[in-house]
């Protein structure tokens, strides 16, 4: 597509890129930050509450407070992301103002808008969207988005939803190389999502933007089973700071991530570790209760 | 037919594929080294971008440091780009942290600003006629430099492409244009070691 050689594009893609490999966990305060660096997190997302308590203690879920915010940037030197509300573009903007390194238009929180995505073009900052299947993915792709990850479901501390939605991404991109060019035709169609996206990935076999892994991931085991399954990176929301000892488990989770291939060191890195976050059997969630069916 | 030259890619965070890809382009094999024993047979190493706090951790955790120390010492060729400039720098600024100190180079993280400077840029360079294109994210900014340091680039009057012997040193990311001068060069350097002309 032609936004693919803007060089505004280019740079927010490049800052996905150079956070391949890592973990970027969520934190709601600088303290949290200053562990996630110190474990070698290569990047925090700052917001008001982690998932697992946005579940438990429902209301609105909002943009955290700028000043939080801005306390976090002081304190790491690392990127900082920030979450708004699916549709808020006005909390988009104000988060391009305080300067953050990227916004996660993000499910976690209440959608803003029950029809349309923020048009990430508008923004200098880089966008991460969450997506279940290709042609969500697509789509937020067309609308700007620099990185996409699966959404799992957050604050479940359960792997089940993120790797039902990372093994569709990649099974419906495996089957578009298999296409013939009118075919694709069909496929936009099928998966609401544009005709050129559709070819470019019939063509290259994987997305124009890197793929990430998010919502449930708890243990190293977790993060070495994603990345595995072709996740280029993890976000870890709740299962760290909801965890018995999240300075370790991050550095163990940190670990894992790069070592996804050597089962000796997700083994090493498994070892001595407390409780893990309780975690949730989805099945037993009602559907009004899950995060992953918010966006469109 | 000639064994592949073999070069190395530090892999424990960060843009190491888009380095492998042109490493790849170019004919020499690319191996991605997570542990010292990927080490074995590598004949130069790329430290890539990515963040430079994260991948420290694993160079001195798990032994890669010292790996690579040795590989330094026996003379092996190294080639950094931003988060790597960080690793092969003397010395490191805002804030300071720990470094390889492989490149008499004073660097300071992150100091064009944060990811709302990253930018695109064309700008002479001593490696060809035209204009080479740079891509800085999040960049760092090269202080100061020894004497026996020889820039490449400049750009609003900081070095960012050096040389000191075997040592590359890139504040951009030449692995994110379709531009291969800066890796070719480092191919010739670990082929021809300090002797290599421009």
């Amino acid at each position: 597509m032609s936004f693919m050689q803007d060089n505004q594009w280019r740079v927010k893609v490049g800052l996905a890129e150079m956070l391949k490999g890592g973990v970027i966990m969520d934190v709601t305060n600088a303290e949290q930050a200053r562990i996630a660096e110190q474990a070698g997190a290569c990047a925090v997302m700052a917001l008001e509450r982690v998932p697992a308590d946005i579940r438990k203690e429902g209301g609105v879920a909002r943009m955290a407070a700028p000043k939080i915010i801005r306390e976090i940037m002081a304190t790491v030197s690392i990127p900082v992301m920030a979450k708004v509300r699916i549709g808020h573009f006005a909390e988009a903007q104000v988060l391009q103002a305080l300067e953050v390194d990227f916004i996660d238009e993000s499910e976690v929180l209440t959608p803003a808008d029950d029809a349309n995505h923020v048009w990430k073009h508008d923004f200098r900052v880089p966008f991460v969207c969450g997506a279940r299947n290709l042609g969500e993915a697509l789509r937020r792709i067309a609308e700007g988005a620099a990185m996409i990850r699966t959404k799992g479901e957050a604050g479940s501390g359960n792997i089940v939803e993120a790797v039902r939605h990372m093994r569709t991404i990649i099974s419906q991109m495996r089957t578009l190389t298999t296409r013939r060019s009118d075919e694709l035709v069909h496929d936009s169609k099928e998966l609401g999502a544009p005709l050129e996206l559709v070819r470019w990935v019939a063509e290259n076999g994987k997305l124009p933007v890197p793929n990430f892994s998010a919502g449930g991931i708890a243990t190293p085991a977790d993060a070495a089973l994603v990345m595995q399954l072709g996740a280029e990176t993890v976000f870890v929301g709740s299962g760290v700071f909801k965890s018995s000892d999240p300075a370790v488990r991050a550095r163990a989770i940190v670990k894992a991530t790069t070592h996804f291939n050597d089962p000796k060191v997700v083994l090493e890195a498994s070892e001595e570790l407390g409780e893990a976050m309780k975690g949730l059997d989805i099945r037993q969630l009602d559907e009004k209760e899950l995060l992953q069916t918010r966006g469109w | 037919m000639v064994a592949q030259m073999k070069i190395g890619i530090l892999a424990v965070q960060g843009d190491f594929d888009a380095h492998a890809a042109v490493i790849a382009r170019l004919g020499a094999e690319p191996v991605l080294v997570r542990v010292p024993a990927d080490l074995a047979g590598v004949e130069g190493i790329i430290l890539p971008g990515g963040e430079s706090t994260t991948q420290l951790h694993f160079l001195k955790e798990e032994g890669l440091k010292d790996a690579l120390e040795k590989f330094a010492a026996r003379g092996g060729a190294f080639f950094g780009t931003c988060a790597g400039a960080i690793l092969l720098a003397r010395e490191v600024r805002n804030p300071a942290q720990e470094s390889l100190g492989f490149a008499d180079l004073v660097v300071a993280r992150n100091a064009y600003g944060r990811q709302l400077s990253s930018h695109v840029r064309f700008g002479p360079c001593k490696l060809k006629a035209e204009p080479l294109e740079m891509v800085f994210i999040r960049a760092p900014i090269i202080e100061q430099q020894g004497s026996g340091v020889e820039v490449l680039a400049e750009a609003e009057g900081h070095p960012v492409l050096v040389r000191q012997g075997r040592v590359l040193v890139a504040t951009f990311h030449p692995e994110l244009t379709g531009d291969t001068t800066v890796h070719e060069y480092f191919l010739k350097l670990v082929r021809n070691g300090d002797r290599t002309a421009l």
